[in-house]
């Protein structure tokens, strides 16, 4: 089964055709990254799946489910640019928040808080208060929140847009890695090009006004996670893959360049 | 624990600042006060109209009028200020929880909001002094199964007519107060009304409910005493500073021991607020 699937997917906002004839699927444990210019549609798509917005025509299906039985089955977990975490609760009581909500008992929830903790390098932390902890070490807490149902999707709005540049480098090698071992399926939008081309398996370019997707690009990160490669470029000389350091030797490949151009040429000629 | 004492520090200063400058005044400046061509500027500064504040502290000991047996004038404060006191806190608790019920009503249906709050607002833009004979009359035409109206009820009421406002504001505030992503992610969650209520918007409006309920207190004495002056009820300060006040020619300082009493018991009601701000110090974080 796939973990999302659209097909002619319509979202009109009034007279703003903001999501034209969207098809994309999405396999189990695989990672699509959403990228595009301003307006067009990629978060509206993500809240389209999240069932934070309702499609106008079209369907879509979330592990084989509609978005709203998905969501009260607690199918996806997601994470925004802004952590949100709440600022009266200690780290791990956020992190608890989605099972809390669901009914779990105090001692169940607060292992696996622990375990998820554990997971993203804070279990010094899990006492401390949202407002002590830096930028990046809240996004990773609110990754942590995400992942604490064990969804099969993890939905993410630019969870890193807010981040300087070496932390948001080492927060993408974190959120694959947490991808490989949870085996969750990502949707990742992102304004970033490097970004989507060093986390994806597949990147999917669109264009605005309206909202479209104009090409889908096998991306550049080594490591068949779910069987076949979807690459474009050649990663003969990349080596070995399944240890998480290899994202900096991705950086530093000519696969992760060759996925940056085709990205940045396909969205060009979308643009023009 | 030390912003606290320091805190408390501050308060006793400024009260004994307060003292210093009363005592200068009246040392300093001419007994008659100060006027030019007719006019007074300064208030005259005699014994008359600013009694000493030992004099004042001293009447409290005193006996409230001559002769074997009456009270002294501290013990008709002290029983006058508690009986407003008491008055007071059920209006608040009266209001507040009226405040804060209209506030999850008005949060949870917008058009009950659009239609109530102007009317909300509008309720304190009519003076006091016109509510109270009209509640003392209607509750005197008022009997609970078998239980007759009583002259204090009414000031209760009035207290929490005031009380009940800020309250009701400071909540709605604080209940619409999350980011929109913030109930995004209980909606993400699929967390209904109540467990949004209870575990996203109760937690976020302390930092705007607390705040209030001190404006609230404030509000209910000034009320509870008001309503005891135009309602002519006994018992309580509002009615000892009226009485006091008559004999004021002659006794100055009676009447400044009730003023006396009647700040203290302002201090004691915001002090009872000031030990719910501390109980809720976790949640006086602002959501991010």
């Amino acid at each position: 089964m796939s973990a999302v699937e659209l097909a002619g997917l319509e979202k009109w906002f009034g007279a703003v055709h903001a999501l034209d004839g969207i098809d994309l699927t999405i396999d189990d444990g695989e990672f699509v990254s959403l990228i595009g210019p301003s307006g067009c549609g990629k978060s509206t798509l993500l809240r389209v799946v999240a069932d934070l917005e309702q499609p106008t025509g079209g369907t879509a299906l979330v592990a084989g489910k509609s978005p709203r039985q998905a969501r009260v089955d607690q199918e996806y977990g997601i994470a925004f640019q802004a952590a949100g975490l709440l600022e009266w609760r200690t780290v791990a009581e956020n992190v608890e928040l989605p099972l809390q909500v669901h009914g779990m008992g105090r001692a169940q929830r607060r292992a696996r808080a622990a375990e998820l903790l554990e997971l993203v390098g804070l279990a010094d932390f899990a006492g401390s208060r949202p407002g002590q902890l830096s930028g990046g070490m809240q996004q990773r807490v609110a990754i942590a929140r995400a992942l604490a149902p064990s969804p099969r999707l993890l939905l993410m709005d630019e969870p890193f847009g807010a981040l300087d540049e070496m932390t948001r480098e080492r927060m993408q090698a974190e959120l694959l890695r947490l991808a490989r071992e949870t085996g969750a399926a990502v949707l990742f939008v992102t304004h970033s090009i490097p970004e989507a081309a060093v986390l994806s398996d597949r990147v999917v370019v669109m264009s605005p006004r309206p909202g479209r997707i104009t090409e889908i690009i096998g991306g550049c990160r080594p490591g068949p996670r779910i069987g076949d490669i979807r690459d474009i470029g050649d990663i003969g000389d990349i080596g070995d893959i399944g240890d998480i350091g290899d994202i900096d030797d991705v950086r530093e490949s000519t696969a992760f360049f060759e996925a940056i151009t085709a990205v940045r040429e396909s969205l060009r000629k979308a643009h023009s | 624990m030390v912003s606290r004492s320091r805190s408390l520090l501050t308060a006793v200063a400024a009260f004994v600042v307060l003292v210093v400058l009363w005592e200068m005044a009246k040392l300093l400046l001419p007994a008659d006060g100060v006027s030019v061509g007719g006019t007074r500027l300064l208030p005259r500064t005699g014994d008359a109209a600013m009694p000493h504040v030992w004099t004042v502290l001293e009447r409290l000991g005193t006996p409230e009028v001559a002769g074997a047996g009456s009270r002294t004038v501290g013990a008709a404060v002290a029983s006058g200020a508690l009986f407003t006191l008491g008055l007071a806190l059920g209006g608040l608790v009266i209001g507040g929880v009226f405040g804060v019920l209209l506030a999850l009503v008005m949060a949870r249906f917008g058009l009950v909001q659009r239609a109530a709050l102007p009317y909300v607002v509008a309720s304190q833009t009519v003076p006091l002094i016109a509510v109270a004979p009209l509640v003392a009359g209607w509750g005197g035409k008022i009997q609970i199964l078998g239980w007759a109206w009583q002259p204090w009820a009414s000031v209760m009421v009035i207290a929490a007519y005031l009380a009940f406002f800020p309250v009701a504001v400071g909540m709605l505030r604080g209940l619409t107060s999350p980011a929109k992503a913030d109930v995004e992610l209980f909606r993400s969650l699929a967390a209904g009304w109540w467990t949004t209520l209870l575990r996203l918007r109760l937690p976020a409006s302390v930092p705007h409910v607390v705040p209030a309920v001190r404006l609230a207190a404030a509000a209910a004495v000034v009320g509870a005493i008001v309503a005891e002056i135009s309602t002519g009820t006994r018992g309580g300060i509002g009615r000892l500073i009226i009485s006091y006040a008559q004999s004021a020619t002659g006794d100055p300082s009676q009447m400044y021991a009730a003023i006396l009493g009647a700040a203290v018991l302002g201090l004691v009601a915001a002090a009872a607020v000031g030990l719910l701000d501390v109980g809720l110090k976790r949640y006086r974080g602002s959501v991010s």
